[in-house]
Order: C-alpha cells, then sequence, then structure tokens
C-alpha cells in the first residue's frame, strides 16, 4: 500500500468514525423527529413538505413551533421572525466551534455550519475536547448521518404518526433531556476544570429559568448562554 | 402530495433566517485570530448552552415552572446524571432517562 492509498484509508476511516460517534443520539433524534413529522402532519402539511422542512430548516424545536404556528395560520413574517429567535442560539454554538476547524476553506465551513444542531454541536466538542482541531471528514460523517436520520425521523412520524395514541407513555419524550444530559456530562468529564464549569452550568440554569419565565424559552437559552460563559471567563481572569 | 407556494414561502424563509447564524460565525470567525478573552469566552459556551437546555427541559418542561414534587422529570434526570458520570455512555444515559421516566410514569 503507497502513501496516498493510507491517507485515503485514514480519511474513510475518520467519515466512518464520525458516523459511530453519531449513532448515540440517534435514537433521541429519531423520537424526536417522529414527534415532529407527528406534529407537521397534524398542522396539514402533505409529506412532500415535512420532507422540505427537515431538509431546510434542520431544527427541532422550530419545526415544532413552525407547524404550529402554520397551523394555526399566522402571518409567514411572524412564522420567520419567531423562527429566527428560536434558533438564534446557533449563533454562539458556530462561533463557539469556529476555532477548530481554522484549517478549512470557507465553503467548507459553511458545509458543516449549515447541519449544526445542538447534539451534533455537544457531540463534536467532546470530540474536541484536549484537540487544536477537528478533522474534516468526521465532522462530515457525524453531520450526514445526524441529518439523514432527521428526515426519516420526520417522514416515519408523517407516515406512522397516527398509529401511535401516546408516545409519553413510552418515555420517548425523555430521549431529549436525557441526551442533554449525557452531553452535558461528557463535557464536563472532558475538561480539567469541574468547579468553573459547574459554576458556569449552575448559573445557566438558574438564568434560563428566570429568563424564560419573563420572555420565552429560546431567548432564555440565548440569554443564559451569554451570562453563564461572561461569569466562566470573568471567575478564571481573576483567579 | 404538493408543495403550496404559501407554505414553501415559509419553510424558505424559516430555513433561511437559520441558516445565516449557523454559518456566518464558523465562516467569519474560523478566518480572524480572536483575542485570548473572546477564546476564554468562547470556551464556556458548550457547558452553558448545554446546562441551559437541561435546565429548561428539566425545570419548565412545557414553558412554565413544574412544581418541585410533582416534577417527575427532575426525578428520572437523577439516575440518567448517574449513568452518564459512571459510564460516559451518551446511549446509556439516554435509555436510563427513558426506561425511569417509563416506570416513574406507571407508578405515579
Amino acid at each position: 500500500m503507497n502513501i496516498s492509498e493510507n491517507t485515503l484509508l485514514r480519511e474513510e476511516n475518520s467519515f466512518l468514525a464520525g458516523v459511530r460517534d453519531c449513532l448515540p443520539t440517534v435514537l433521541g433524534y429519531l423520537s424526536i423527529g417522529f414527534a415532529a413529522g407527528v406534529v407537521e402532519k397534524t398542522a396539514g402539511l402533505s409529506i412532500v413538505e415535512i420532507g422540505l422542512i427537515s431538509l431546510l430548516l434542520y431544527a427541532g424545536s422550530g419545526q415544532f413551533i413552525a407547524a404550529a404556528m402554520i397551523g394555526a395560520n399566522s402571518p409567514a413574517l411572524a412564522i420567520i421572525f419567531t423562527i429566527f429567535f428560536v434558533n438564534l442560539r446557533h449563533l454562539l454554538m458556530s462561533a463557539a466551534i469556529s476555532p477548530y476547524f481554522r484549517h478549512l476553506t470557507p465553503s467548507k465551513n459553511i458545509f458543516i455550519g449549515s447541519l449544526l444542531t445542538d447534539e451534533t454541536f455537544g457531540v463534536a466538542m467532546n470530540e474536541a475536547a484536549g484537540k487544536k482541531w477537528l478533522n474534516e471528514k468526521w465532522m462530515y460523517g457525524l453531520n450526514i448521518t445526524a441529518y439523514l436520520n432527521w428526515f426519516i425521523a420526520n417522514i416515519a412520524g408523517a407516515f406512522f404518526g397516527e398509529w401511535i395514541s401516546d408516545p409519553e407513555k413510552f418515555g420517548l419524550d425523555f430521549a431529549l433531556p436525557g441526551m442533554f444530559i449525557g452531553l452535558l456530562v461528557l463535557q464536563l468529564a472532558s475538561r480539567r476544570k469541574l468547579l468553573k464549569d459547574v459554576l458556569v452550568a449552575l448559573s445557566a440554569v438558574a438564568v434560563v429559568v428566570g429568563v424564560s419565565l419573563v420572555t420565552s424559552g429560546s431567548v432564555g437559552i440565548i440569554v443564559a448562554t451569554i451570562i453563564a460563559a461572561t461569569i466562566g471567563m470573568a471567575v478564571e481572569k481573576w483567579k | 402530495m404538493e408543495v403550496r407556494w404559501s407554505i414553501f414561502l415559509i419553510i424558505f424563509g424559516c430555513a433561511l433566517v437559520t441558516f445565516i447564524p449557523r454559518v456566518l460565525p464558523i465562516a467569519v470567525l474560523s478566518r480572524v485570530e480572536l483575542p485570548e478573552w473572546a477564546m476564554r469566552w468562547l470556551n464556556y459556551v458548550p457547558i452553558a448552552v448545554m446546562a441551559a437546555l437541561v435546565g429548561q427541559e428539566l425545570l419548565m418542561p412545557n414553558g412554565k415552572l413544574v412544581p418541585l414534587q410533582h416534577n417527575l422529570e427532575l426525578i428520572a434526570a437523577l439516575p440518567a446524571f448517574i449513568t452518564a458520570i459512571v459510564t460516559r455512555s451518551l446511549l446509556g444515559t439516554v435509555v436510563a432517562g427513558i426506561v425511569s421516566i417509563m416506570v416513574l410514569r406507571f407508578v405515579f
């Protein structure tokens, strides 16, 4: 085997490693995507429209809210404006992940960013712990697996949703918080600043509850992230 | 089996305003050298955003604060947290959480 074949094999392995690292999130996203498909169908979207929204919007909470607003005949601009705020947290995640892709061209960065979700971000940041950069092919493996899984789940929900009367009975709605818990703990474990991290995490929880009560859940997430990350930065500076 | 123009425009608009915040920072910030404080701040974003998502999911699942004594999700989170800490397995954590909430809902 010559050198170029060796490189090719390694690249291929990275892609498959990304696919493999995505697998733990598949179950969670399958159930959320299924639920999204059910909600979208109930809101009156056709199968093709459900396919389009899952492929173009590709955002869990955003799709739930968009479907509900479409079902309620809200004006188009109101829906688009709401979704902008619901999904604005990606701005912070995209910024946080950017240092790990300095070695890539802008078009590759755009491709990676366009498939950014809470889960792929969480998995990628765990992989990034202790590293200077992330492998491009690995990220594609992760992103594309999550993307296809989401599309399939939405379509499945649209087709089979009416037969499953009560998904909460099986606890499937807990897949999402369960996944966030796992991603949070893995983050905490992979960094060597537990005390500061726990302080940041608790601040984020306190702020998100307080702010969400007076504004909305999506504003809460954004404000909590900004304030808690600032607390972390300040504490690290002064200690 | 059709796509209505009005729905397509809504989907396209939503997709566009989601796409921009997703790609703008990674496309721009990876071109420039960020100051040290900004890197330190970004370093805490993953913890902050994940904790905020967990807090929101557990304490206010339907957008409202759930009284602690009625919050089964919070109790189910405990085995999930323990599983995550002990096994460091994402799938194990999800399964532990789902099984716990299923049992809790069955019992209570």
